[in-house]
C-alpha cells in the first residue's frame, strides 16, 4: 500500500481575532488512494476551512499535513501553488468558468500553471471533456450552457491535470435534482475508475453517495463509521 | 522557459503521482502573453474605451512633435531670400526723445569700405537730408491757381546704395561715383515724387528746384525692394547733401550680402566702419532661419507637449481605474487561477502584462493617429510632413510604460487577494 493521499496529523487552523477563532481543532484524518468521502456539517462548522486546508489554499497554523507523503509546511508559495496545479482538482458550487472562453479553453486553463507541455493541452482538454460526456460541446461558451453542462466543464477542468485528489465544494448546490443526480453519477464513475474524491456538502443525499462521511461541528472532526456501499 | 527553483522540492517516486514533475508553479512567457491578449480581446469595446485616453495622449504628442517639426521645416522652406541678405548698420544712440543723440559716426566712404568685404554684393549709405523749409518745385513759376511747390523728403545716398536696396529704374540712370565725388546737382526721383513734380521723362534733362537750388533729374525709380521711403523722395548724392544742406554724416548703411553671409558681414561691418569702437554701431542682421525654426518648434512644443502630457496622465489614470475595476470584477477568476496553481506573483504579472499590453496597443494606435493627423494637416496646408524617425518607435514604448505604471497598483491588489475569499465572490 502506498502512502495515503492525505494525512492530517493534529492539524489546527486558528484565525486571528479577539478572541482567536479555532476553525479546525487538532484534526487527524487519513484519505487513502481511491477513497470517496464526503465532508458534512452545518455552516460555520469549519467545512470551508477544511476545504481550504486540504486544497492548499490555506495553511494550518499547527500540525502536519502530508499530501502524497510530502510535508507541505516545508514548501514555499511557488511549490504550494505547483502542488495545487498538479495534485488537486477543484470543483466549485458556482463552477467558476470564464464566460468569454469556450469549454475547451476553460479546461485548458487548468494546465496553465502546471508546467506541462503546451502542445498537449488541447488534446488533453478534449479528452477530459469527452470523459465527462461533453464531447459535443467543445466550443460552446459557458453562458450558452446549462448548469449541469457547466459543472461538467468544471469537473473536466479538475480532471485534466490528473490530480491525486478531487476536491468538490457543494458541487450540486446550484443544480436541480435531476442534474445533481447526473453529476453524482459522474463522481461515482470517476471514483470507480480509481480517483480519490472528497465532496464537501451539507446535503445528506450527496453525502450518502460517498463511502466515508466526515462530520465537522465547531471545528471538531468525527467520522461516521459505516460499511462501504 | 524554466526558472530556477528557490528550494529543492522533495519529489517522491509514488504510484499516486502519475507525473512527478517539479511541482513548482510555472507560467511561461507565451502563456502569460496569450492570457493577457485573450483577456483584452474578450471585451474589445471596453478595452478600446479604456485605451482612449492614452490613445489621444500619444496621438496628441506625436502630432505635436510632427507638426512642430513640419512647421519649422516649412519656415526653412519659405526661406526669405530678400530678408536673409539684408544687413543694415546705424550709429548707436543714447538718451530718449529730444535728448536722443548718436554717439558714433558712420564714415562717408562706408559703402566703399564694405564693398571690399567678401560676401558683400553692394553697400551704400542713406541719410535723411534736412532741407529746412525749402520746398521742391519743377519750374520756377508762380502759379496763383495751383500748387506748384511741395514739401518732399530729400534723401542723400551714395552711389552703391541703389544696388544695395535693389532699386530699379523707370527711366534714366542712377548717379555714379563721379556725381557723388563732385557733389553734382543731380537727383533721382522716386516715382511718387516724380508724379507730384510732374516729371515723367528725363531725356530732356528736366530740372527741379529745392528751395532756390536747381537740380538735374537724371533718373526716375520704378521700384525698390528695400527702403520704400525712397519711392516718395527726391534722392541726391550724399556729397551734394553734405555740400548744400549741411549733412554732417551718413545716417545709416545698407548692405546687400550673399546668401548665408549675413551673420559674418554683420560682425565684420561694424569693425570695418568703426575699427576703434565697433560696439557703438547698431548692426541689424536677419535672424537665421535655423533660430526661427527652433523658436517655432519651441513655442509649439511647450504648449502642446504640456497638453499631450496631461492627456497621457489622464490616460494612465483611465487605465489604472479600469484595470482596478477589472481586478475587482474578476475576483472570482483570480481565486480560480490561484486554485489552479497560480502564485500571487503570477497573478500580478498577468494584470501588469494586460495593462502594459493595453498601453502598448494605445501607443500604437495613438502613434498611427498622430502620424495621420500630421500628414493630413500638412496636406491641407501644402506642407511637406516631416517626422523624427525615432518617434513612431518610441511612442508605443511610452504607451507600454504608461500601461505598466498604471497597472502596478491594481496588480498588487489582485496579487494580495486571498484565494479563499476570492473564490466565494463569484
Amino acid at each position: 500500500m502506498s502512502a495515503p493521499v492525505v494525512e492530517l496529523q493534529g492539524v489546527t487552523r486558528t484565525f486571528d481575532a479577539t478572541p482567536p477563532v479555532e476553525a479546525l481543532k487538532a484534526t487527524n484524518l487519513v484519505i487513502n488512494d481511491g477513497d470517496y468521502l464526503s465532508i458534512v456539517g452545518p455552516s460555520g462548522s469549519g467545512k470551508s476551512t477544511m476545504l481550504n486546508v486540504l486544497g492548499l489554499l490555506d495553511s494550518p497554523t499547527d500540525g502536519t499535513y502530508l499530501l502524497d507523503g510530502t510535508d507541505i509546511s516545508r514548501l514555499g508559495e511557488r511549490q504550494l501553488a505547483g502542488l495545487r496545479a498538479t495534485k488537486i482538482g477543484f470543483v466549485f458550487q458556482s463552477f467558476h468558468l470564464l464566460a468569454h472562453r469556450s469549454a475547451t479553453e476553460n479546461v485548458m486553463l487548468a494546465e496553465l500553471y502546471s508546467g506541462r507541455d503546451r502542445g498537449g493541452r488541447r488534446p488533453r482538454a478534449i479528452a477530459a471533456l469527452e470523459k465527462v460526456g461533453l464531447g459535443h460541446r467543445l466550443d460552446a461558451f459557458p453562458p450558452t450552457m446549462s448548469g449541469g453542462e457547466r459543472q461538467r466543464v468544471a469537473i473536466a477542468r479538475a480532471l485534466t491535470a490528473e490530480p491525486s485528489l478531487l476536491l468538490a465544494d457543494e458541487p450540486t448546490g446550484n443544480l436541480d435534482t435531476v442534474t445533481s443526480e447526473a453529476i453524482l453519477e459522474l463522481f461515482d464513475d470517476l471514483h470507480a475508475a480509481g480517483l480519490t474524491v472528497a465532496v464537501i456538502t451539507h446535503d445528506t443525499d450527496v453525502a450518502q453517495r460517498a463511502e466515508r462521511t466526515i462530520n465537522i461541528r465547531d471545528g471538531i472532526v468525527t467520522e461516521t463509521a459505516r460499511a462501504a456501499s | 522557459m524554466t526558472t530556477p527553483e528557490l528550494e529543492p522540492l522533495p519529489v517522491l517516486p509514488d504510484a499516486n503521482n502519475p507525473h512527478p514533475v517539479a511541482a513548482s508553479s510555472h507560467l511561461g512567457i507565451v502563456d502569460l502573453l496569450s492570457e493577457s491578449v485573450t483577456a483584452l480581446t474578450s471585451r474589445p469595446a471596453r478595452t478600446l474605451l479604456t485605451a482612449l485616453g492614452t490613445i489621444l495622449g500619444v496621438a496628441a504628442l506625436v502630432a505635436t512633435l510632427g507638426l512642430a517639426k513640419t512647421a519649422g521645416n516649412q519656415i526653412v522652406g519659405r526661406f526669405d531670400e530678400l530678408a536673409a541678405t539684408e544687413v543694415s548698420i546705424a550709429p548707436e544712440s543714447r538718451g530718449f526723445g529730444s535728448g536722443n543723440r548718436t554717439i558714433s559716426v558712420i564714415p562717408w566712404d562706408a559703402g566703399d569700405r564694405l564693398q571690399r568685404l567678401n560676401g558683400v554684393v553692394a553697400a551704400g549709405t542713406k541719410s535723411d537730408v534736412d532741407v529746412g523749409s525749402d520746398l521742391a518745385r519743377a519750374v520756377p513759376v508762380i502759379d496763383p491757381l495751383g500748387q506748384t511747390e511741395f514739401q518732399i523728403p530729400v534723401i542723400g545716398v551714395s552711389d552703391g546704395t541703389f544696388a544695395a536696396v535693389r532699386s530699379t529704374l523707370e527711366t534714366g540712370r542712377f548717379f555714379d561715383v563721379g556725381h557723388n565725388e563732385r557733389a553734382d546737382n543731380v537727383v533721382v526721383l522716386g516715382p511718387g515724387a516724380a508724379t507730384r513734380l510732374g516729371v515723367s521723362r528725363v531725356d530732356n534733362t528736366p530740372a527741379i528746384f529745392i528751395g532756390e537750388r536747381a537740380f538735374a533729374v537724371i533718373g526716375i525709380l520704378k521700384d525698390t525692394a528695400r527702403e520704400p521711403d525712397l519711392l516718395s523722395a527726391i534722392i541726391i548724392p550724399d556729397q551734394t547733401a553734405r555740400a548744400f544742406f549741411g549733412l554732417s554724416a551718413p545716417g545709416e548703411v545698407h548692405v546687400d550680402v550673399e546668401v548665408g553671409a549675413a551673420d559674418l558681414i554683420g560682425t565684420q561691418a561694424a569693425i570695418a566702419l568703426s575699427p576703434n569702437s565697433p560696439d557703438q554701431l547698431r548692426v541689424s542682421v536677419p535672424r537665421s532661419p535655423k533660430a526661427v525654426q527652433e523658436d517655432v518648434e519651441g513655442d509649439v512644443n511647450a504648449l502642446f507637449l504640456l497638453l499631450g502630457g496631461i492627456s497621457l496622465l489622464v490616460g494612465a489614470i483611465g487605465i489604472a481605474n479600469v484595470t482596478l475595476v477589472s481586478v475587482l470584477e474578476r475576483t472570482g477568476e483570480i481565486g480560480l487561477r490561484r486554485a489552479l496553481g497560480a502564485t500571487p506573483g503570477q497573478i500580478a504579472r498577468q494584470f501588469l502584462t494586460e495593462s502594459a499590453s493595453l498601453g502598448a496597443l494605445s501607443g500604437l494606435i495613438g502613434t498611427s493617429l498622430g502620424v495621420l493627423a500630421t500628414v493630413v494637416i500638412s496636406a491641407t496646408r501644402d506642407w511637406t510632413p516631416v517626422l523624427d524617425p525615432w518617434l513612431p518607435f518610441v511612442a508605443p514604448v511610452l504607451g507600454a510604460l504608461i500601461g505598466l505604471i498604471a497597472g502596478v497598483y491594481p496588480s498588487l491588489k489582485a496579487a494580495r487577494m486571498e484565494p479563499v475569499q476570492a473564490l466565494r465572490s463569484f
